[in-house]
């Protein structure tokens, strides 16, 4: 309580006194207005930039999203041609995959990491600079793709050979080049996070002290390294099978299709542990703050977040369990992956625990983080039955599987970025946001997000297929409720948008620990935090 | 910054993006990989491309197998192209001859190329062509017919689970790719 009041009064706080300084430094060596963003190596700069790139890109594949909900308002084609449905379909995912749900993450890590672990800045930070300014790039090729004669990419996020290859559009290159580029970047973001994790920590900063969220995007760092190059090599593979001749899929020169999906799995099952990895570590720092108890078990959480990286390398062909895989591969794939379910579910255990017999409140970050909690697992559940062979069999490609994954993205990795971002805004721009605002953007969003997507369960085990303009009218129901979520979701999101506008133009004074409950080095510097984060290493009890 | 930190950064950096890039290379050793394991493993139902052996086996008349041929072309294929008989009954060891029967129905030269496929793929190791028109390409004048002739044995190791193998080829269109050679 006493260190409380003492940090309560900003004006006695001997880190404003030096962020007063930074701040001067700040304007003696770095350039102001759009050159100040262009070039700039600060770690704060470059997560602002991320984070603001990710939420233009998130309203951009919402967008999309509205399209798609639109057209499936009723059955039949009222809107849009078949084509470009699918158009709609394959860059949603990928903006959403790679444009709105990593660079949040990326931005988080930046703004956060060296905050957290006692560093002055990232490690590289021109590097930093590069893998931001290379992100926009891309997004602007893929999405100009779209204004191509013959459209833009039509084949899904998982651009599956053959329909990538003999029968995509021209603009298929375009596609591929923004791949490259978006994989450039997040191996480039990644070196950097590993760099600065294992050689900026503060001294006594031991593995073991380290805050979750820098274990778990540690881990997802790696996940990165090992797998974007899988990546970046399957699309290069796809450009050459279709611009050069080669057959590395294709049955009539000798190559094979099936072979493509088990390269890409290779990399896409990773990679959804890239996008929930760093979630993990978010609910772990904002669910004990709120209990106000310190997290249970953070050993295990380090061992369960490793076993799940590991694991997520054994259990890709999950994905194909109708490819007609024998069927030793077929139970080897289905026991790996409910193996999968064991440290996620010690990880669910221990934050249900942490709060167990907590002094527990609800701020918004607390809110979207046991809605987490409670819907993440729902995505979980739905996971375990897609992952028993013969149940796949009648779920794959229904609207189940889009429930699901939606369960884990929209509900995990979004809500989870969301609760991020309400619980560091005070410190990001040293304001307090409008609590009022916060709690109806998450009552609008929790509502309208199940609303959306709880309803494709039973569309999917009723047998409506995924990524279909039209679909058959005894659908047409619930098709038109999962419509309404969407746009109650869409239109949700503003709010939020609205919330951080507000919060960055001015509120209530935020103490340097705005949250009583909260732990970490973070909290040690003023709010905002200053320029440069730790000039002199902190100590560490 | 100290020097020091300097220095083990540039190593850290220079194994990260030697790990990259070998999980780069990693991608693409998995195409041969792919191929070896299915081999190797007698999955996914591929045939070898090359012609085998056959060594005089004791045939044995024990055991009867049903061969089931099948034949597809790709959609923008003009031949016809179907099995001369479409099953018969073989035993392991026994060296038999059979053809499928090809035509061109269209008025331009064309040439196809047929990929064979095993199922269950659990027998395609077993089973061994000597002679078959998918080792090479095939062309077709304009209005052409061909007979293709196929060779083949069972393995008198099939295991006993399997009495029944499924061959099926798919002919595609390979006229415009401009390949010379075999599919190797
Ligand atoms: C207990 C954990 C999980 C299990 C057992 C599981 C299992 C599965 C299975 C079996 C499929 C394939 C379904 C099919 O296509 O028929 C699938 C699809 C998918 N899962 Fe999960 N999953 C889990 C967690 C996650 C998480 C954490 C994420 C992401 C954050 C995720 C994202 C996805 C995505 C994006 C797809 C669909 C990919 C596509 O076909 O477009 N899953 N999951
Ligand atoms: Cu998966």
């Amino acid at each position: 309580m006493n260190t409380l009041t003492r940090e309560a009064e900003p004006n006695m706080e001997i880190g404003q006194v030096e962020a007063a300084s930074d701040h001067q430094d700040e304007h003696q060596q770095h350039p102001s207005g759009i050159k100040r963003w262009l070039f700039t190596t600060n770690h704060k700069d470059i997560g602002t930039l991320y984070l603001w790139f990710s939420f233009i890109m998130f309203l951009t594949g919402g967008a999309m999203a509205m399209v798609i909900r639109a057209e499936l308002f009723q059955p039949g084609l009222q809107l849009i041609e078949p084509n470009f449905f699918n158009q709609m379909t394959t860059i949603h995912g990928l903006i959403m995959v790679f444009g709105a749900v990593m660079p949040a993450f990326t931005g988080l890590a930046n703004w956060l990491i060296p905050m957290m672990i006692g560093a002055p800045d990232m490690a590289l930070p021109r590097m930093n600079n590069w893998s931001f300014w290379i992100l926009p790039f891309a997004f602007t090729i893929l999405l100009s793709s779209l204004f191509m004669e013959g459209g833009g990419p039509n084949f899904g996020w998982t651009f599956y050979a053959p329909l990538s290859t003999t029968y995509s559009p021209d603009s298929t290159a375009l596609f591929v080049f923004s791949i490259h580029i978006m994989g450039i970047s997040s191996i480039m973001g990644a070196i950097n996070v590993i760099v600065t994790i294992v050689n900026m920590r503060a001294p006594g900063m031991t593995w073991m002290k380290l805050p979750l969220f820098v274990w778990t995007w540690l881990i997802t760092a790696f996940l990165l390294i090992a797998v974007m190059p899988v990546l970046a090599g399957v699309v290069t593979m796809v450009l050459t099978d279709k611009y050069f001749g080669t057959s590395f899929f294709d049955a009539a020169g000798g190559g094979d299709p099936v072979m493509f999906q088990h390269i890409f799995w290779f990399f896409g099952h990773p990679e959804v542990y890239i996008m929930i990895l760093p979630s993990f570590g978010i609910i772990s720092a904002i669910v004990p703050t709120f209990s106000r108890k310190r997290l249970f078990g953070y050993a295990s959480m380090v061992y369960a977040t490793s076993s799940i990286a590991i694991l997520s390398f054994l259990v890709w062909a999950h994905h194909m369990f109708t490819t007609g895989m024998p069927v030793f591969a077929e139970l080897f794939f289905m026991y790996c992956t409910m193996l999968i379910a064991v440290p996620t579910g010690v990880k669910v255990f221990n934050w249900i625990a942490t709060m167990w017999r907590g002094s527990l409140t609800f701020e918004t970050p607390m809110l979207f983080a046991i809605a987490f909690i409670i819907l993440f697992t729902i995505g979980g559940f739905s996971g375990i039955m897609l992952a028993i062979t013969p149940a796949d069999f009648q779920y794959h490609d229904t609207y189940f599987v889009v429930a699901h994954f939606h369960y884990v993205l929209v509900t995990g990795a979004i809500f989870s970025i969301m609760a991020a971002a309400y619980y560091w805004l005070p410190k990001w721009t040293g304001n307090m946001y409008d609590e009022r605002l916060g709690k109806i953007h998450f009552w609008c969003s929790v509502i309208s997000v199940n609303v959306l997507f709880f309803p494709m369960h039973f569309l999917g085990l009723a047998g409506m297929p995924r990524r279909i303009p039209d679909y058959a009218v005894q659908f047409a129901d619930v098709n038109q409720i999962v419509s309404i979520g969407g746009f109650a979701f869409g239109l949700s999101q503003f709010i939020f948008l609205a919330l951080v506008i507000k919060c960055i133009r001015g509120g209530e004074k935020a103490a340097a620990k705005p949250w009583e409950g909260a732990e970490g080095l973070e909290w040690t510097l003023p709010s905002p935090a200053p320029y440069h984060s730790f000039t002199t290493p902190p100590e560490i009890k | 910054m100290s020097n020091n930190q300097g220095k083990s950064n540039r190593k850290l950096i220079g194994i990260l993006i030697a790990g990259a890039v070998g999980m780069f290379g990693f991608g693409f050793a998995l195409v041969p990989l792919y191929d070896v394991l299915c081999e190797q493993l007698g999955i996914n139902g591929k045939t070898q491309n090359s012609a085998s052996t056959y060594k005089p086996f004791t045939i044995d008349e024990s055991r009867t197998i049903t061969i089931e041929f099948m034949a597809q072309i790709q959609s923008d294929m003009p031949w016809e192209f179907k099995p001369e008989v479409k099953r018969m009954r073989v035993h392991p060891g026994e060296l038999v001859r059979t053809h499928f029967k090809a035509k061109n129905l269209s008025l331009k030269d064309t040439i196809g190329q047929a990929i064979p496929s095993v199922s269950p793929g659990q027998g395609a190791a077993y089973f061994n062509k000597t002679e078959c028109f998918c080792f090479n390409q095939q062309r077709l004048m304009a209005k052409e017919s061909a007979e293709l002739p196929l060779i083949f044995f069972v393995d008198p190791d099939l295991p006993d689970s399997i009495t029944t193998l499924t061959l099926s080829y798919t002919l595609y269109n390979i006229t415009d790719r401009g390949y010379v050679g075999s599919v190797e």
